[in-house]
This record gives C-alpha cells, sequence and structure tokens, in this order.
C-alpha cells in the first residue's frame, strides 16, 4: 500500500515529540509555592501527545493515514530545491548583506523555483519591493531590522 | 434601549474621520488579501501585530476587524473564479459557484456572493450587538473553574467535533498548546521548553508560527508538486446583475444562510466550514431542481457565502464577551488585545465601552464598505488574482521574513520560522488542520492561568471543576463533543450495514 510507511513514520514522529516535552518537562524545576507547578500543563501536554500519537499508529498501521495521494507524479525536485536554496540564502546572509539585499535574493530564488525565468526583472522587483516593505515597516510601524548596505543608505534601520 | 444607545455612542467613535480611514484601509486590505491566495487574514494581522506600538487601540481593533471581515468577502471571489479557495471556509462557494463561472455566469455568482455576504454580514453583526450584552451576563457569573472547562470545552470543539479528522485535530491542539508553554513560566520564573536558547525565554512568538504554518507552509507545499500550482483564473463574463430569477433563489438562500451561520459562529466552537457545509446540505435538500446542484446553482453559492459570513460575526461573540478565540484570527487578535495589556472578557465591554461599541458600529460601516468595494469595484480584485505565482510566493516570503526578523533580528527567529513552516508541509501532506495550533497556542497559556486561579481559591482541591455545576456542565459536554462523531458514525454504519 503506497503511503503506509509514510504514515506509520508520521505517528512515530508525535510519539517522539511526545518523548521530547516529557523529557524536557522533567527537567523544569519544581516550584514549591505554586498549587499548580510549572510541570503539570507540560506533563498534560507529553500524555496527550503520547495517547494520540499511539492512536494515530494504530490508524497508520492500519493503513488510514497517509500523506496526500498525488498518482504517481514525483516530487519537483527543482522547485523544492531554489526556495530551499533561498530560504538558506536568506537566513545565511541576513546579518551581513542585512535585510534588503537578502530578501531579494530570497524573492529571486523562490521567483525561479515557481518557473519564473527573468531572474534580472526578478531581482528588480525584489530590491523594490523589499525596500518597500523596510521602508513601510520601520518608519509607520516602527519594526526594527539592524544594519545593512541598502539600510544605510536609506537612514539606518534601526 | 441601553445597547442601542451604547451602540450609537460606537458610531460616533467609528465615524470619525482617522476611524474611517483605518475601517475603509482594513477593508481594502482584508479583500486583498483574501482574493490571493496563500495569504490569509489570520496570517496578515499577525504581520501588522507590530502596529499595537504605534496606534491607539480602538483604530487598531477597526483595521483589524476590517481585515477580518474584508478577506471573508475577498476569498469568495478566489473560489468563483480561481478554483483554489482562498480560505478553507469558502471550499463550498467553489463547488458551484467556480460551475458557474466556467458556463459564463461569473457575474451573477459574484454578485450573490457580495450581496449575500453583505445581508448575512448585516444579520451577524446585529445578531453580535444583541447578544454580547446578553452573554457578558451570563459571563459575570463564571469562575475560573468554569472558564477553564469552558477552554477545555472550546479545545474538543474547535480541533475534534468540528474537523472530519479529530485526531489529527487534536494532535494540532497539543502541539500548539506545547509552543504556547514555551518560555518563561510566569507564575514561577521557571524556564520551560528552552533548550538552552536565550532566543526562547520570552516565548516563541505567535508571529513567527503563523507565519510560518501558513506563509512558508503553504510556499513549501506548492514547490513541492507541480501539479499543484497548475491554475487558472476563470474571465468573468455576462453582466453582474442578477435577473429576477436569480433574485428569488437567493435571497431565501441568504436569509437562511445567516440563520445557520451566526450560532454555530457565536457557539464557543467556532470554525467557519461547518455552517457553510450545513447550508450547502440544506440548499440542495430545499432546491427545486436539485440535479443543477453539481453543474452551478445559484443557491449553492448565495447559502453558504452567507452563512460564512454570519458566522464570521458569531465567532466575535466569545471573542469579546468571553475572550475565548475559536478560529486562527480570532486568536492573533486576542493577542493583539493582550500586546495593549487589555483581557477581553465580561468586563471588556464596561471597561473599555469606546473601544469595543467603536469595533462594532464599524463592522456595520465595514459592510457597507465591503459591498461596494466588491460589487461596482470587482474588476480591480479580479486584476489583482492574476498576479502571477513566480511574483506572489515569493513576495509572500518577503513578508514572512519582514515579520519574524523585524522581532528581534536574530536568525534563530528565522529558523525556527522554517521549521514551522516545515511542521506547516507536513500538516498540508497528512491533512492536519492548522488553526488549532494556533487556537492553542493562545488560548493554552490563558488556560493554565485559570486552572491555577481555581485550585488557588479551592485550596489546591482539583475537585472543583466537577462540584460547580457549571464547570461540571461544560465538562460533561466537552466530552460529549469528543465522544458524538465517534458514537455517531458508528451508528450510521450499522443502520447502513442493516439495511
Amino acid at each position: 500500500m503506497p503511503g503506509r510507511r509514510a504514515g506509520i513514520a508520521f505517528a512515530l514522529g508525535i510519539l517522539a515529540l511526545a518523548a521530547v516535552v516529557a523529557i524536557e518537562a522533567a527537567r523544569i524545576p519544581q516550584s514549591a509555592y505554586a498549587v499548580v507547578g510549572p510541570r503539570v500543563f507540560p506533563f498534560a501536554v507529553a500524555a496527550l501527545l503520547g495517547l494520540l500519537g499511539l492512536l494515530l499508529l494504530i490508524q497508520a498501521l492500519a493503513g488510514h493515514l497517509r500523506p496526500a495521494d498525488f498518482a504517481g507524479e514525483p516530487v519537483d525536485r527543482q522547485a523544492a530545491g531554489w526556495v530551499g536554496l533561498g530560504l538558506f540564502a536568506n537566513v545565511a546572509l541576513v546579518q551581513s548583506l542585512g535585510f534588503v539585499l537578502a530578501s531579494s535574493l530570497l524573492f529571486l530564488c523562490v521567483a525561479r523555483g515557481f518557473g519564473s525565468r527573468r531572474p534580472l526583472r526578478d531581482l528588480a522587483i525584489g530590491l523594490l519591493l523589499a525596500t518597500l516593505v523596510f521602508l513601510g515597516f520601520s518608519r509607520l510601524l516602527g519594526v526594527r531590522f539592524g544594519g545593512g548596505l541598502v539600510e544605510d543608505l536609506l537612514g539606518g534601520g534601526s | 434601549m441601553e445597547t442601542l444607545a451604547a451602540l450609537g455612542q460606537g458610531f460616533l467613535v467609528a465615524l470619525q474621520p482617522t476611524n474611517l480611514l483605518w475601517g475603509f484601509l482594513g477593508v481594502t486590505l482584508g479583500t486583498f488579501v483574501g482574493v490571493l491566495p496563500g495569504l490569509g487574514p489570520a496570517l496578515t494581522i499577525a504581520l501588522l501585530l507590530p502596529i499595537t506600538y504605534t496606534v491607539e487601540a480602538t483604530a487598531a481593533f477597526i483595521l483589524f476587524a476590517g481585515i477580518y471581515y474584508g478577506a471573508m468577502y475577498g476569498g469568495s471571489t478566489t473560489s468563483i473564479l480561481l478554483n483554489t479557495p482562498g480560505e478553507s471556509a469558502t471550499i463550498v462557494t467553489a463547488l458551484e459557484g467556480h460551475r458557474m463561472a466556467l458556463s459564463g455566469r461569473g457575474g451573477p455568482a459574484l454578485a450573490t456572493a457580495a450581496i449575500g455576504s453583505f445581508v448575512a454580514g448585516t444579520i451577524g453583526t446585529i445578531g453580535l450587538t444583541f447578544l454580547a450584552p446578553t452573554v457578558v451576563e451570563l459571563a459575570l457569573a463564571f469562575g475560573p473553574a468554569d472558564y477553564f472547562s469552558l477552554m477545555i470545552l472550546a479545545f474538543v470543539t474547535v480541533s475534534a467535533t468540528l474537523g472530519s479528522r479529530p485526531l489529527r485535530g487534536l494532535a494540532a491542539l497539543a502541539f500548539g498548546i506545547w509552543l504556547g508553554l514555551v518560555g518563561v513560566d510566569l507564575q514561577t520564573g521557571q524556564a520551560r521548553f528552552t533548550f538552552g536558547l536565550l532566543e526562547l525565554l520570552d516565548g516563541i512568538n505567535v508571529i513567527v508560527v503563523c507565519v510560518g504554518l501558513f506563509a512558508v507552509g503553504e510556499t513549501l507545499w506548492l514547490a513541492h508538486r507541480a501539479s499543484l500550482r497548475e491554475a487558472s483564473v476563470v474571465p468573468v463574463r455576462g453582466s453582474l446583475w442578477l435577473s429576477r430569477e436569480d433574485w428569488r433563489r437567493s435571497w431565501p438562500a441568504w436569509l437562511r444562510g445567516a440563520l445557520i451561520g451566526f450560532p454555530i459562529g457565536a457557539l464557543p466552537a467556532g470554525g467557519a466550514e461547518v455552517p457553510t457545509f450545513l447550508s450547502y446540505w440544506l440548499e440542495r435538500r430545499l432546491a427545486r431542481r436539485p440535479e443543477e446542484f453539481g453543474k452551478g446553482a445559484i443557491e449553492g453559492v448565495a447559502g453558504p457565502e452567507a452563512a460564512n459570513n454570519a458566522s464570521a460575526a458569531g465567532v466575535l461573540v466569545p471573542m469579546l464577551t468571553l475572550g475565548l478565540p475559536t478560529s486562527a484570527t480570532a486568536a492573533i487578535v486576542l493577542s493583539a488585545f493582550q500586546s495593549y495589556g487589555i483581557n477581553p472578557g465580561p468586563l471588556l465591554m464596561e471597561t473599555q465601552p469606546q473601544l469595543v461599541w467603536g469595533l462594532i458600529a464599524s463592522l456595520y460601516i465595514g459592510n457597507l464598505l465591503l459591498l461596494a468595494l466588491n460589487l461596482p469595484l470587482v474588476g480591480i480584485w479580479v486584476r489583482v488574482l492574476s498576479i502571477p505565482q513566480p511574483l506572489l510566493y515569493p513576495g509572500i516570503l518577503v513578508f514572512a521574513t519582514v515579520g519574524t526578523y523585524g522581532i528581534s533580528q536574530s536568525p534563530i527567529d528565522l529558523l525556527l520560522l522554517y521549521a514551522i513552516g516545515l511542521v506547516g508541509f507536513l500538516m498540508r501532506l497528512f491533512d492536519v488542520p492548522t488553526a488549532p495550533v494556533v487556537i492553542g497556542m493562545i488560548l493554552g497559556p490563558l488556560a493554565e492561568q485559570e486552572l491555577r486561579r481555581a485550585l488557588t481559591i479551592s485550596q489546591g482541591d482539583p475537585t472543583v471543576l466537577l462540584t460547580r455545576p457549571l464547570s461540571a456542565t461544560l465538562l460533561a459536554l466537552a466530552v460529549l463533543a469528543l465522544l458524538a462523531p465517534v458514537l455517531w458514525r458508528r451508528l450510521v454504519r450499522r443502520n447502513l450495514a442493516g439495511g
């Protein structure tokens, strides 16, 4: 049965999360003064996740928990790859290049992933959008972005 | 009478030029994000949460309410013209509406959706106006134990009863509650689940979770299979005017939709999907020509669209009177209240009458603006709909980065955003609902707080949850809500097997 294994893996993932929550909950120091200590809710969540993970595992073993069916269509590695690259570039470069340039690169890569073949146009639109967004959010909403090449030209991002 | 006087005061607030402007901005932005596939009201309001630091509360909530209502109108345009529904609540609209558009009746479909949204939105807002003060009076009798049990009930209904997959909904809820627990416990000062990261001491920001689940998750989802990106906009053909026949078939469906949508929305259960499905089912039963359903029956657009908007108004009842959010958007709005240091609850109407009644009055005005914005100006939104995907999704991700990186300028937050985006992707892959995550995250810590209050009053005796009649009733309802769908399914199956 296609997808049965993926369903089992998904249920096991929830059980693993339950275990992590339980282990971490046990590491929270007790507090003598609180009627409901800081561990009560964490343990309850761990128990709930554990129970649901078990029930989902039973469903998965019976073949009732499966990922969406794409009728044999392969994963679009190219598109996913470009989006992944864009996200990675963004987080890797945001501190050195600044928000505007890193976001423009993100825009460029994701546009490519979604099928655009006009990188120069995309980069231009990305730069324009990121600059407008930066100005809007930093000037109107008071959001801080730190410094960066473009940010410093526009009068600082913080 | 008292209510009408309060509402009148509210109109004085909402009609101030600046507040009108905020309202107009809200409904326009709301329609815009409602129309765009991949963006929704919860995500948009989350991104705009920083506004709570710079703008006074009334204006901000008028803006948010406009976005909330506007997205409902905009979502229907997308469902009708593009088969991918913009909002989960407009899935049903797509069934008949898209068929109508394909057969050249896109104009009447858009018109009945917009007018129906206006009629039902207004009925729902009237319902909110008169029901809210009554609920407040009831809510004043609620003690902490009752609140805790009410939240448990809401947890169950939001994630298990109303969804088609109760286990997955509950798992999403538990995940959300866990996310909400991360950070320093305010009562005891203990750090929980911070994994040694300073960034997590203040907790996980709801913006990151919302943006990760909705924006990053959706983008990854569309990226991973080419067939998911195929969508084409059906051009609007035919006049926007409803024929005499269309009117005759639409207006009873609007009213019925509103009557179904508002009460279900107002229950502490929420969810706009159920009323839309119910309305669709009802219209099909009552239709003179049920064979038209599935081929573009106008009642199938009129009823569910009305139900959708009326339930959106209904959701505001528990939100404003009990502080109980039952949709992802309402949960984000609650966090905006928290950001202002305002606690929504039965005292809100008394302590912040300007805010509450100004907000409610702005909903009446917003509906009127939306009717104008969505009927004569529908052409603009059709053009918005044709923004090509290779520009739309990168743009959405840029906004996602702003919302996240702007919080603390830390790449750790971006990594957290991506991790939650990956979770959102997996949830889509396995058909797990995402809204319970956001609700659990916001409501979980509040439930913990109420439990603590309840047990402090009872001096540590947990049976208080069962000995207080109200609390016991609510817990019993929660158990019923958990088990009823299972039992119901068994019953149906047995009847089918027995012939």
